[in-house]
């Protein structure tokens, strides 16, 4: 009998998503489908499988359509998955068109105090996640897909990154490790990938096969800018070799706790005093600092939890982190919110600015307030926060 | 074959529906009838048992007493909801009387009531003529029913009562609270439902009215909304209804942080409007979009120290909670969606009940509606000159009720909060499938995508142009969406078939509703 390659939505009702299922054979190319909208995009689906098929060549087998109303870039990359598990060597590709609006470029040093862990697999959460204004949208290819779907995401991955706006959300990828890692490379460095998320590394050689990997796609794909690192430290191992990992590449541009792992590597029960992880988040911070990069803390992962949540981001602010993760748009608000300055921080800091622009204006090397000299680095600090009250404030 | 023509917003309706001839639309505020209402018949108090005593032993006799033949037009009022215990046996024994061709013209419809359908299929029942919602309105979407769904908001069912269009034979009355003179109350008693307002207009106009509760109270039954002088039989069962289930899935508040940032926004453009001010009033409906909406109206009230005059309810537990910590002076509710509304209306003198006439009515010497602040309603499609639809799906397929959507529009800032596409399925359409409310009552669309201001409103687009709230042309809007989602879609094919005809508040006919080609 015929062999089959199913994927994509799982349960009985899902929504905005599908299912397709290709047989391949001898016999001419057929589609079939059926969609909960069918009356208003039923022609339109089967017209978009055929188009999808002749950009690959497919002219034989059997494919099945079962739709949920998933939005055409989900229809494609489902599709071109299960051809691609049948023909796992064909070269060609059926891409979407990258809109303009997915051009916008990032910067070494944006703020990133909230990050938005959204599943690869899961497109219907990706389509509104940027009009909650995170700093930052991660379409996580690692830890909350299973390695059956592993594949399968990577184009619904890479057809989001093209197709829909995040709205000035650093456009982040969270990979796998390892060759599985670098095989996701292939799927989201052509695609304006700002910053790319690297799990439980260990070590600075990890950090360099990937760098080196990125920068032979980029040369590839004629990518000029460079794609911004965030290493996440997960293990003992890993915090104890931060410095050396933060300073493994120029690219990158914060180091990342991840603390559900970390004390899992200890053997430790994760608590919500989180005294067991306070050596590992404050190395983090002082390496981060020693490297010039952000410091940024792990998930907030009890999604009810408001309260939980700003105490969390007030204890990961004091400690010096300048953001952390969250896993839900509602966590957003209450993130930024707490990451913001108070009213004597902006007080303070506005006053070393004009005192450090008066200096500058003046012509002096020394920056001073009242009798007080003020540091470069307070400088630097002051001007963060300023920048950061005026971003809270909109 | 029933000659269609068009009428004044382009839509093509039948001018004969059920054997009644209709009236098109005119346009709005154009239509104005001439002459008198209906009359009700004249009745001697001699008649009725001096006593006060009108109780009968069972539902069956009261019905065979009110002389239940073929052909009549049986109607209730929808206070218990998806609850309701009294209907179901009204059509079982109606049944059981052979009679046949009946019509029920209740003000809504819910899931509980799919047993009619059976009687629809063998005859005893023609035809439901009221706000079809569940299984009722997905039978009548098929064309399946032996007359056409006539959908009216809840003003207009009064007002089609009061012009003679419908006229009750039968009224039967579901009472949480009654008295063996047919005083009744709904704000109290084991199956308490907050108010009977819905039942009201029949109790007035029907030709017999019955009364049937499951706790009985002596004489006076204090208070009460239906009196007892319009009454003609009392029947008392064990459970006239379920309470706990007048909680429908609508009146549920989001968790989608996508319908709370639109809830955020709209409260966010009230606010920009300069709307929120000491005295001010406004309705939220029910559904989670609306009631999101009331909880963050609310934070801004008490940031901004301000209180409201009154709020129209539907009430449900968010607005008691602003009557209770002094956040408004009235809640002028129409019906109640949970227990704690219920319970507010018993106890407080601030939370009072109205009716469809006060609120709605069109043949009223004016009405609430049109005096509120603002208002915030839900809707399936709007097109892109701000005509608003609440009865189909883009596919085509008649799903809901009007309610008193239709009445609402009439506020002084009229607020449609919805998405601007729901799996797959654009909200912003070209042009509404059906036509339910007319774009130049329609203010404000606000979608998770942006806000979008009717251009009519000169003085809106004013008041938020510097308010930094990402205000967009619909167009615009619409354009974004069907980039996303791959094009416009298809218009569903449509036989010649009219399953459904849509009223305008004045009782002329605003659009009709084909029934689709099956594929």
């Amino acid at each position: 009998m015929a062999k089959s390659f199913i994927l994509g939505a799982k349960g009985e009702k899902p929504r905005s998503d599908l299912r397709v299922k290709y047989t391949p054979s001898k016999k001419t190319l057929s589609i079939s489908v059926k969609s909960t909208v069918n009356t208003l995009f039923g022609k339109a689906i089967k017209q978009q499988a055929e188009d999808i098929c002749r950009d690959l060549q497919v002219h034989t087998g059997t494919i099945e359509i079962e739709d949920f109303g998933a939005l055409p870039f989900v229809i494609a990359a489902r599709l071109e998955a299960s051809i691609k598990q049948a023909h796992p060597d064909l070269q060609l590709e059926s891409i979407p068109p990258i809109k303009d609006f997915c051009m916008y470029a990032s910067s070494r040093d944006r703020f990133r105090r909230s990050r938005l862990y959204l599943p690869g697999n899961q497109s219907k959460l990706m389509l509104n996640a940027g009009i909650h204004k995170p700093d930052g949208i991660i379409l996580d290819l690692e830890d909350s897909v299973s390695p059956a779907e592993k594949e399968d995401t990577r184009y619904i991955v890479r057809n989001a990154l093209r197709t829909l706006d995040f709205y000035g959300a650093e456009r982040m990828v969270r990979i796998n490790q390892g060759e599985l890692g670098l095989k996701d490379l292939e799927f989201i460095v052509p695609h304006n990938i700002h910053l790319i998320l690297i799990p439980k590394v260990e070590s600075a050689e990890e950090i360099k096969i990937i760098d080196k990997r990125i920068l032979e796609i980029s040369k590839e794909c004629g990518r000029k800018k460079p794609v911004f690192l965030m290493p996440i430290i997960e293990s003992g191992r890993g915090v104890l070799k931060a410095l050396e990992i933060a300073e493994s590449s120029k690219n990158i541009v914060a180091l990342a706790i991840g603390l559900e792992d970390y004390t899992a590597d200890l053997g430790v029960p994760r608590t919500a005093g989180g005294k067991e992880s306070f050596f590992a988040r404050s190395m983090i911070v002082n390496t981060a600092r020693a490297a010039g990069v952000q410091a940024i803390d792990t998930v907030y992962s009890d999604v009810g939890n408001e309260i939980g949540l700003r105490e969390s981001v007030r204890e990961a602010k004091s400690l010096g982190f300048d953001g952390k993760g969250c896993i839900h748009p509602r966590q957003i608000k209450p993130m930024h919110e707490e990451f913001a300055p108070n009213e004597l921080e902006v007080e303070k800091a506005k006053k070393i600015v004009a005192a450090f622009k008066e200096a500058e204006s003046k012509g002096l090397g020394v920056v001073s307030l009242g009798s007080k000299m003020i540091d470069p680095p307070v400088v630097k600090r002051a001007l963060h926060t300023v920048k950061l009250a005026k971003m809270t404030e909109r | 074959m029933n000659k269609l023509i068009k009428n004044s917003a382009g839509r093509l309706i039948p001018t004969i529906v059920n054997g009644v001839k209709q009236t098109p639309f005119q346009g709005v505020g154009k239509y104005k009838p001439r002459g008198n209402k209906a009359e009700q018949p004249i009745r001697s108090c001699s008649d009725f048992p001096s006593d006060g005593n009108k109780i009968v032993k069972s539902l069956e006799i009261a019905l065979k007493k009110c002389g239940l033949k073929d052909g009549m037009t049986v109607s209730s009022h929808h206070h218990f909801r998806n609850g309701d215990l009294v209907m179901n046996q009204v059509f079982d024994i109606a049944a059981k009387q052979k009679v046949k061709g009946l019509r029920w013209f209740p003000s809504a419809a819910f899931p509980c009531h799919k047993p009619v359908i059976d009687h629809m299929k063998n005859g005893v029942f023609d035809w439901v003529e009221g706000s079809l919602n569940g299984p009722i309105g997905d039978y009548a979407s098929h064309g399946n029913m032996n007359g056409t769904a006539v959908l009216r908001s809840h003003g207009g069912r009064w007002q089609a009562v009061q012009d003679g269009e419908v006229h009750i034979d039968i009224a039967v009355i579901a009472a949480p609270t009654a008295d063996a003179f047919g005083n009744a109350t709904g704000d109290r008693g084991p199956s308490a439902c907050g108010l009977l307002g819905f039942g009201l207009v029949d109790s007035i106009y029907a030709d017999k009215v019955i009364v049937v509760t499951d706790n009985l109270v002596p004489f006076p039954c204090i208070p009460w909304q239906i009196q007892g002088q319009n009454v003609d039989y009392v029947v008392v069962l064990d459970k006239v209804g379920e309470p706990e289930k007048i909680v429908s899935g609508t009146t549920k508040l989001t968790k989608s942080p996508d319908r709370l940032y639109i809830a955020e926004l709209t409260a966010k453009f009230v606010q920009a409007a300069g709307i929120i001010k000491d005295g001010f009033s406004f309705q939220a409906g029910a559904g989670g979009t609306a009631l999101a909406f009331a909880i963050f109206l609310k934070e801004m009230m008490k940031e901004a120290g301000v209180k409201a005059r009154f709020i129209r309810g539907g009430s449900t537990k968010y607005l008691v909670e602003m009557l209770e910590e002094g956040l408004t002076d009235f809640i002028l509710d129409g019906q109640t969606f949970d227990l704690e509304g219920v319970r507010s209306m018993r106890e407080n003198f601030g939370h009072v009940n109205t009716s469809p006439f006060t609120s709605y009515n069109w043949h009223g010497k004016g009405n609430f509606a049109s005096m509120l602040d603002a208002v915030v309603l839900g809707a399936t499609e709007v097109d892109i000159n701000f005509n608003a639809n609440v009865v189909t799906h883009s596919d085509g397929k008649m799903l809901h009720g009007i309610g008193g959507w239709q009445n609402c529009l009439f506020s002084k800032c009229t607020i449609l909060p919805i998405p601007a596409f729901r799996n797959r399925i654009p909200v912003i359409v070209d042009k509404v499938t059906t036509l339910v409310g007319p774009g130049e009552l329609i203010d404000v669309i606000v979608t998770e995508r942006g806000i979008a201001i009717n251009p009519l409103r000169k003085d809106l687009i004013k008041a938020t142009k510097d308010s930094g709230l990402p205000i967009r042309k619909i167009e615009e809007i619409k354009a974004e969406i069907d980039e996303l989602i791959g094009g416009p879609p298809e218009k569903p094919k449509v036989t010649d078939d009219i399953i459904g005809i849509v009223k305008w508040v004045d009782g002329t006919v605003l659009d009709s509703i084909l029934k689709i080609k099956e594929q």
